[in-house]
């Protein structure tokens, strides 16, 4: 349940709200294209994932779920009921030991069955980092071909929680996107998670699914039931504008959708926002499209600004649009910084960081 | 502290409160027995004693040959016949003529880099024999020998090394990082070790198909044996009841490293009682041995218990073509491995006994295989290299708009730069 709107609440319920347990934004919910199915119901982030692998486990028999503490549900409760469903051979837990996750991920993609592999931090999964980059990445290309992994997706959650401090709340994507052949993805929801995580359970190529766990319960709208999948590797336009461009992915979009809402009312500043989703390989031209109309541009993302994957953007951008820009390329992210415990609500690029950040742009 | 159980009177309380000693120990060597033992049998002990396992015998090698080739107990005998004998010994003779050959070629500065296996034939061919077409093979880099049974075609063997057109891996890798869907052999990785944890993976997705009748045999090295993701995968194939065998070749060193500086506990064999996978230490270089563990291990494996073999072996040439060992080890000390202990000439004495080969046989042999190995290697190295577009295939099952790009922007640099580059090394577009 979102507690952010402390405005409405008096002074001191204002105060004690502001301490603790209050989010950071506003989860937007999105409505879901007519084309993924007209009967929906309404799950939060975790039941869609539950849902996507339940779907992913349904029409494909060799699909498989592993990984710590799985079984009974997951501490995250992601793949609840699974077990009792799917049978303990395709639902399993492993022992305690990202690198044999993820090792043991590619083999079974390799001998040609669908891995699903749950990394429980994606703090952790630096054990994982050798097997991903070295092996899983580089199978196909160092084999001619002979050889590939591509049904492994390995899941692990994501981002800032509120209390996580340095090891429950980091976003690694950076750390993978510049390893070429492995693809990386992120949802801002439940239904980008449920149609975003089937594509890449399906999609013949490793890829690594990072879930928002704060999210989780959180995030709810209306998700439609049946199977559906949203293409890897394009972005989605989820607030039209003109005069600014931001992007943004995870839990971050709604902290620039609020902040995109804050600069309409009080300056008067039209901003589109745009979900990434899919981070590698990621949709340049539709992000070219956006800058050659409004000329500026903004990323953020919880992540530290240095070597962020929004250092990629913004490059690639200044060499596209250089001559569509009005001001230089901006980056609202975290800091570099580990990330801390108390101090988290300075860490973050906030909305108001954000909204300052738009401010800035368009006064260039 | 006082349980209130409701509805269940007293009695409960009091057998709870008043539980005599035998009956909690009874409960704890239970649940330790069951629950965290995998039901071996917990015992007590009132004795302060700390376990040195320095002090504790090796286990042992089994072997079938002695030093001189001559069964000890002939009930072990394998029984290969002469057509799977010969065929024994021709891999493992042309196994190392190819290796002098590629050697050379690299000193004289034609192929780029190579490793050899001599000392090893025995436990390639041996564990290869043994296993069928079917199982799947993950391996390190020194277990040519394996390829080579499988039926891996000699050219392949030399177009690799030259990554030319013909590779079919492409040219993407360094020399002998062979691999090949046909022969069920996962194309060599450099990283050391982070074959174990996916060997087990594969062995796990076949275990799930009905009917199952494939293995996974992964081999690596004693120095591989120290990474992380050996220890990741014995652990995971012993918990989930994988139908895998860890194949090590213990040949003794890791380039410079000599195995005392590689572990403290009794090699490899003695980690795999600790991990709950059955263990066996063979003589590597007694190839009926290797035959006969490798061929249980199977036998095992199937009924989806993790089997962990120990060769030990030694490593008679270098480690690699960037490698000198004279540097870290006495000429003398290769010398007498190779004359004391050579796993080809243990096995010719077996073949001579029974009548199999000949000395005048030997030298056609050799001659011909030199000429079969000099003429595939000649042809590797007159062929083209494929077309440098074949640089950016492969990242991904379709080749992404970037690199799509990126390779416009290379097309568009050699047409203005291209006398600077090996153009003429490669094939043509057509």
């Amino acid at each position: 349940m979102a507690l952010r709107n402390i405005a409405l609440l008096g002074g001191r319920t204002r105060g004690v709200l502001a301490k603790r347990g209050a989010a950071h934004f506003n989860f937007q919910p999105t409505e879901a294209p007519k084309e993924y199915g007209e009967e929906r119901t309404k799950m939060n982030l975790c039941q869609a994932v539950n849902n996507a692998m339940d779907i992913a486990m349904a029409t494909d028999p060799s699909a498989i779920l592993f990984g710590e503490d799985v079984a009974f549900g997951g501490v995250f409760r992601c793949s609840l009921g699974l077990k009792d469903k799917y049978g303990s051979d395709r639902v399993f837990n492993t022992p305690l030991c990202e690198q044999g996750i993820a090792g043991f991920g590619i083999g079974v993609a390799v001998a040609g069955s669908t891995a699903i592999a749950e990394i429980q931090f994606g703090d952790y999964i630096f054990p994982a980092y050798d097997q991903l980059v070295n092996e899983a990445a580089k199978y196909r290309y160092r084999s001619g071909g002979l050889f590939e992994c591509g049904k492994l997706t390995v899941r692990a959650t994501w981002g800032a929680v509120g209390h996580g401090a340095l090891y429950h709340s980091q976003s690694p994507e950076a750390n993978f996107t510049h390893t070429p052949g492995i693809k990386v993805v992120v949802p801002r929801g439940p239904t980008q998670a449920k149609g975003l995580l089937l594509s890449c359970i399906r999609d013949d190529n490793p890829a690594i699914f990072f879930e928002p766990k704060i999210l989780y319960r959180l995030a709810a709208e209306e998700v439609p039931t049946g199977d559906f999948m949203i293409p890897l590797s394009k972005a989605e336009t989820v607030r039209s504008g003109k005069d600014v461009t931001i992007v943004s992915w995870g839990t971050q979009v709604h902290v620039c959708l609020e902040a995109a809402q804050l600069a309409q009312e009080k300056l008067g500043v039209s901003v589109e926002v745009i979900d990434l989703q899919t981070i590698q390989p990621w949709d340049e031209e539709h992000i070219v499209q956006s800058v050659k109309k409004t000329g500026r541009l903004i990323v953020s993302h919880e992540a530290p600004k240095t070597s962020g994957f929004g250092a990629e953007i913004a490059a690639a951008i200044q060499e596209r649009c250089f001559l569509h820009l009005e001001s230089p390329v901006a980056r609202s992210c975290g800091w570099d910084t580990p990330f801390p415990h108390v101090y988290e609500p300075f860490y973050l690029p906030t909305v108001w960081r954000v909204f300052d950040s738009i401010k800035k742009t368009v006064n260039f | 502290m006082l349980h209130i159980a409701k509805g269940r009177g007293l009695a409960r309380i009091f057998s709870r409160r008043f539980a005599t000693a035998q009956d909690r120990d009874d409960f704890r060597l239970q649940e330790y027995s069951q629950k965290y033992l995998g039901y071996r049998k917990a015992a007590f002990t009132e004795k302060l004693e700390l376990i040195d396992s320095s002090k504790m015998a090796a286990v042992p090698i089994y072997r079938v040959t002695d030093g001189l080739g001559n069964f000890i107990d002939e009930s072990q005998d394998p029984n290969f016949g002469k057509e799977k004998s010969v065929r024994i010994y021709e891999t493992m003779t042309q196994l190392n003529i190819m290796d002098r050959i590629l050697y050379d070629s690299q000193r004289q500065g034609r192929i780029s880099f190579y490793m050899t296996n001599f000392g090893e034939e025995g436990n390639h061919v041996g564990s290869a024999a043994a296993l069928e077409s079917q199982d799947l093979v993950y391996g390190q880099y020194r277990e040519v020998g394996v390829l080579m049974w499988r039926g891996f075609p000699l050219e392949q063997f030399m177009h690799q090394c030259y990554g030319n057109s013909m590779d079919i891996g492409k040219g993407k890798q360094m020399p002998v990082h062979y691999g090949s869907k046909e022969h069920n052999f996962v194309t060599i990785s450099s990283p050391l070790t982070t074959q174990l944890p996916q060997a087990v993976g594969s062995a796990y997705a076949f275990k799930r198909q009905p009917n199952n009748d494939r293995v996974v045999c992964v081999y690596f090295g004693d120095g591989a044996a120290s990474e992380g993701d050996a220890h990741a995968a014995f652990n995971f194939a012993a918990t989930l009841d994988c139908p895998i065998i860890f194949f090590c070749r213990n040949n003794g060193y890791a380039i410079s490293t000599p195995t005392s500086e590689q572990y403290a506990g009794d090699g490899i064999a003695g980690k795999g009682p600790g991990y709950g996978l059955h263990t066996i230490r063979v003589d590597g270089n007694d190839l009926f041995a290797v035959y006969n563990a490798t061929r249980e291990a199977r036998r095992v494996a199937l009924t989806n218990k993790a089997v962990i073999i120990e060769a030990m072996t030694y490593r008679l040439g270098h480690h690699s073509t960037s490698d000198d060992s004279t540097a870290y080890r006495s000429a003398e000390e290769v010398q007498t491995w190779g004359d004391k202990d050579h796993p080809i000439e243990r096995f010719k004495s077996y073949l001579l006994r029974k009548g199999w080969w000949s000395d005048e046989r030997e030298k056609e042999w050799q001659k011909e295989v030199r000429t079969k190995v000099l003429k595939a290697f000649g042809d590797a190295e007159k062929t083209k290299l494929a077309h440098y577009h074949e640089l950016f295939e492969g990242v991904y099952d379709e080749l992404p708009i970037i690199l799509k790009k990126q390779r416009a922007e290379l097309d568009e640099h050699l047409a203005e730069y291209g006398d600077r580059y090996p153009i003429d090394r490669c094939l043509k577009k057509d």
